[in-house]
């Protein structure tokens, strides 16, 4: 499909959705809107969960907030229910703001048991609160207005819910496909990459929860105003976990998978609703909630990718055009060669009794190409990590450019300008590779989040595309830049590494075992690349194995041994020196 | 506040702690060796007491219906799996375990039931109806997934809870109950009041804690369970199955979360849905140690019981919202005080 037909199948779906009301009756109508209030709370948790990894059991609690806020504001207060958007969306993601900062530095399932906690406590207050009608809830919420229209028939508000979702499916797929919404879709997988690329991971976290309560919170307002009454039944624990299941069976991660999911769960619930009281007289409120949670259960275990990813597949892929030639990004002025850029001394590093690194200096020159060797458990690794700031000096000053970046946050170090692969290849196996590489250019660009969302910044977006794309041809990856970064053999997936660093115009390219997995004619395209870059008079440091690669290509080499540094000097002094013959091969007896 | 009433208050809060740590050291071993945050472990404790009612009322408890429903479903799905692996040979005894010994369970209790029989062997048979129910409901929802991240787990977990929750109601009706005091003695500590129940809460607390401690340190099985537990594919290697583990690991939980509700349920009117509140407070309480450490868990617990006994006299409407609003920053000095490694949650 090109992405004119795509456009033409969106068109015909917004035209769909304007006849709806001329062709169904209310109940269809009634149907549809809830449908669509859903889909906001459900879009806003495929942003969370299925892209940015944070699974959430109390986004009803959002929609809580929102739907109470306006409910107040207007039935108690008598103001205008606009007033109460703007209150609504406010106080959502004030809350959310406040949330997100204190819990989202929590990983994993610990993260997910703090919405358990805030989720329940904020749906007892609902329930508690005497102003707010306790578990009697509020009544007698007005209908939007606008002008002197009040929106009360069902036909009426249909076209104010889906029109706002229409609205916020076009600027998500707008913000997903612009430099924050890479960053979002990095976030899944673990920190480190993300922070090695000058991102803040816990900004980009904290922005897409802040993003998903404003979408709960539209929900909420729309959900007060059509229903003109709330209670904290629908904002409990039980809400939360429907919205889970809209998100993730629609197919967690996808925008449209969120409608899609709202509609299913929605019609089911009440098909569940029509059909389970011929099944089980009497019974049917508990079993619906049974079948519920068991389907759910089954679909975790069985189908976990949901709906739309799955029928994707059976799509024809989009067809699309590499990036077109650009103006290009700024580039940093490299400094003099010769002149020492990155400086570490007297750096220690100590795992409970273990010392990984002991005592160990050495100076980084500009436009050299520097390997660090030593056998197996010598420390290496860990020295990059304190580099990159990926792990902290225990003691030791490190000074990159004349400035100690010792106690810098990884991402503060990589937007200074050092770029880093991985000795186990860190990629998103589910982006291409022209995305993967553009997560490179993030610290270079400055697109925000309503530039995305909006696509006001394209001439930089642009840019940074034809950026990716030369660094993906200068590694000899140009040819397929919309390939899936997972279906590449490993040696590639290094080399795209390389790419994705060199697209953050770094000073310093540290490098982590380049040569490991790559066949002899790789490792000879990879040396002639490294070279092309030094003689661009970029700083390259280098950790790797093959002896005949590193003796071939660096400057100097330092060796580490037992966490110690043994020696430094010329590839050909060290090859003779009687120190490192023995810690390689022992002693010559 | 005065002194009498913060050290009556204590006292309940202690009771109340005591309750909840059975559940919790429950949920800490069930996470240990499975890695599943077994939420419906209050749903257990819960039903433990509303069995026991059942069993006090000469009625026939609405868990005989659940295991049975369960024990079927499991076995069906036990089966199904042996079959399509090619392991037919396996069958017999799948379905001896998933299968009769549920149901030999159910009918002893049933037989029973007709001499009706003295309290204290009411509460045997409760017990033993409640622990069938975890091990099924492992093989059913958990087994298919074992390899999941903890995060499918969690997920997982959450929703059996709602699950449970349903066949609660239809098995138990929405009537609430409260058993027999177990005792009707009553001391004085310090010229305090101190009723028999709390004493035996606390004793309870402590001598199955005590006997789990001894299972774990005495016995090949409990060191199995911590094999598995510290590593699971190194027990694997040295021939321990992790199913199995997992399942003794159920049983064990069952016990402590059905002792717990047989405690709680002369104290506190249990309804079919009272055990997500005892789960999660018992849950806070395990955070503490960080879901691994048990005299931790039993600490935290005994902290949430106290918090939530003088919460509720300040303000009763709002205790739970103390409570869960503390396990926010319970879990923030747990991430900050533990390192926990990152990339757990590789694509």
């Amino acid at each position: 499909m090109t992405p004119l037909q795509i456009r033409l199948v969106g068109v015909a779906a917004v035209l769909g959705l304007v006849a709806a009301p001329f062709v169904f009756g209310s109940f269809t109508i009634t149907l549809l809107n809830y449908i669509g209030i859903y889909s906001l709370v459900a879009i806003g948790l495929a942003l969370l969960t299925g892209i940015g990894g944070v699974v959430s059991f109390g986004q009803a609690a959002f929609v809580g907030i929102a739907a109470y806020a306006t409910g107040a504001l207007t039935a108690q207060a008598g103001y205008s229910p606009w007033l109460g958007l703007l209150l609504a969306i406010a106080l959502t993601c004030g809350v959310a703001a406040i949330l997100g900062y204190v819990t989202l530095r929590l990983g994993g399932h610990f993260l997910s048991l703090s919405t358990v906690a805030w989720g329940l406590a904020i749906a007892f207050l609902f329930g508690n609160i005497e102003g707010l009608g306790r578990y009697n809830g509020l009544s007698g919420i007005p209908p939007i207005s606008i002008g002197s229209i009040a929106l009360v028939a069902s036909w009426q508000i249909y076209y104010l819910i889906w029109g706002f979702v229409v609205v916020v499916i076009v600027l998500c797929y707008n913000l997903l496909d612009s430099r924050l919404g890479r960053a979002m879709r990095a976030l899944k997988g673990g920190n480190t990459l993300v922070e090695s690329l000058g991102i803040n991971a816990f900004h980009i976290r904290l922005l897409t929860f802040v993003l998903a309560a404003f979408f709960a919170a539209l929900s909420g307002w729309l959900y007060a105003h059509l229903s003109r009454f709330v209670s904290p039944g629908p904002f409990e624990a039980h809400g939360s976990i429907e919205y889970l299941m809209m998100a993730m069976v629609g197919g967690s991660g996808s925008v449209l998978g969120g409608v899609v999911g709202a509609a299913i769960i929605t019609l089911l619930k009440n098909a569940v609703q029509d059909y389970l009281p011929l099944i089980a007289k009497g019974a049917s409120g508990q079993l619906e909630i049974v079948a519920f949670a068991a389907l759910f259960i089954l679909f975790l275990q069985r189908a976990r990718q949901g709906i739309v990813p799955f029928l994707a597949g059976f799509l024809p892929q989009p067809k699309l055009a590499p990036p077109q030639a650009a103006a290009p990004l700024p580039r940093r002025e490299q400094p003099a060669p010769g002149t020492p850029l990155l400086k570490a001394d007297a750096v220690e590093r100590r795992f409970g009794g273990l010392v990984a690194v002991n005592n160990v200096s050495f100076d980084v020159r500009s436009s050299e190409i520097l390997g660090l060797i030593g056998p197996n458990g010598a420390g290496k690794t860990t020295m990059f990590n304190l580099l990159t700031g990926a792990l902290r000096v225990n003691s030791g000053d490190i000074a990159f450019a004349g400035k100690s970046i010792t106690r810098d946050a990884q991402c503060h170090i990589a937007r200074s300008g050092i770029a880093r692969t991985f000795q186990h290849v860190k990629l998103r196996p589910q982006m291409t590779l022209l995305d993967n590489v553009l997560l490179g250019t993030h610290s270079r660009t400055s697109t925000g989040l309503f530039g995305g969302a909006l696509r006001l910044n394209r001439a930089e977006e642009a840019s940074a595309r034809c950026e990716a794309l030369q660094q993906l041809q200068r590694v000899g990856l140009g040819d397929k830049p919309y390939e899936l970064a997972g279906n590449l053999p490993l040696g590639n997936q290094r080399v795209l590494e390389i790419a994705r660093a060199l697209a953050a115009d770094p000073l310093l390219l540290v490098l982590d075992e380049p040569a490991a997995g790559l066949r002899r004619q790789e490792k000879l395209k990879l040396a002639e690349l490294l070279r092309s870059l030094r003689s661009d008079h970029l700083t390259i440091l280098l950790v790797e194995h093959d002896m005949e690669f590193v003796m071939s290509l660096v400057d100097r080499i330092v060796v580490l041994d037992f966490g110690s540094k043994l020696c430094e000097g010329e590839p050909a002094a060290i090859r003779s020196d009687a120190r490192v013959q023995e810690a390689y091969l022992g002693g010559v007896a | 506040m005065t002194g009498d009433i913060a050290a009556i208050l204590g006292i309940d809060g202690i009771a109340t702690g005591a309750v909840y740590a059975l559940v919790a050291i429950g949920t800490v071993l069930i996470f240990n060796v499975t890695r599943v945050i077994f939420i419906p472990f209050g749903d257990i404790a819960a039903f433990t007491a509303l069995t026991l009612a059942a069993l006090d009322a000469k009625q026939m408890p609405g868990t005989i219906g659940l295991v049975v429903v369960l024990a079927c479903l499991a076995c069906l799905i036990e089966v199904v799996s042996l079959v399509r692996a090619g392991e037919a040979r396996a069958i017999p005894k799948a379905i001896f375990f998933y299968l009769v010994l549920p149901l030999l369970v159910v009918a002893i209790v049933w037989l029973t039931m007709r001499i009706d029989p003295p309290a204290p062997v009411r509460i045997l048979l409760a017990l033993m109806l409640i622990m069938p129910i975890a091990p099924l409901l492992d093989r059913i929802v958990y087994r298919p997934i074992a390899d999941g991240t903890v995060l499918l787990l969690l997920t997982v977990s959450v929703a059996l809870h709602f699950a449970l929750r349903g066949l609660g109601l239809l098995f138990f009706g929405p009537e609430g109950v409260r058993t027999e005091p177990l005792t009707s003695m009553a001391i004085e500590i310090a010229g305090i009041h101190v009723s028999g129940q709390t004493v035996l809460i606390v004793t309870a607390a402590l001598v199955f804690s005590g006997l789990l401690f001894l299972f774990f340190d005495f016995t090949l099985t409990g060191k199995a369970l911590r094999a598995t537990a510290v590593n699971r594919t190194g027990a694997r290697l040295m021939g321990i199955r992790p199913a199995r583990a997992g399942t003794i690991a159920y049983l064990l939980g069952s016990l402590m979360a059905g002792v717990s509700g047989i405690l709680i349920a002369p104290v506190n009117t249990i309804f079919y849905d009272s055990g997500f509140l005892i789960g999660l407070k018992a849950f806070v309480g395990a955070i503490v140690g960080g879901l691994t450490s048990y005299p931790l868990a039993a600490l935290g617990t005994l902290g949430v019981g106290i918090l939530e006994s003088f919460a509720s006299f300040e303000s009763s409407a709002f205790k739970d919202v103390i409570v869960f609003s503390l396990l926010i920053p319970i879990l923030l000095w747990r991430s900050f005080t533990s390192q926990h490694t990152e990339e757990e949650v590789e694509e």
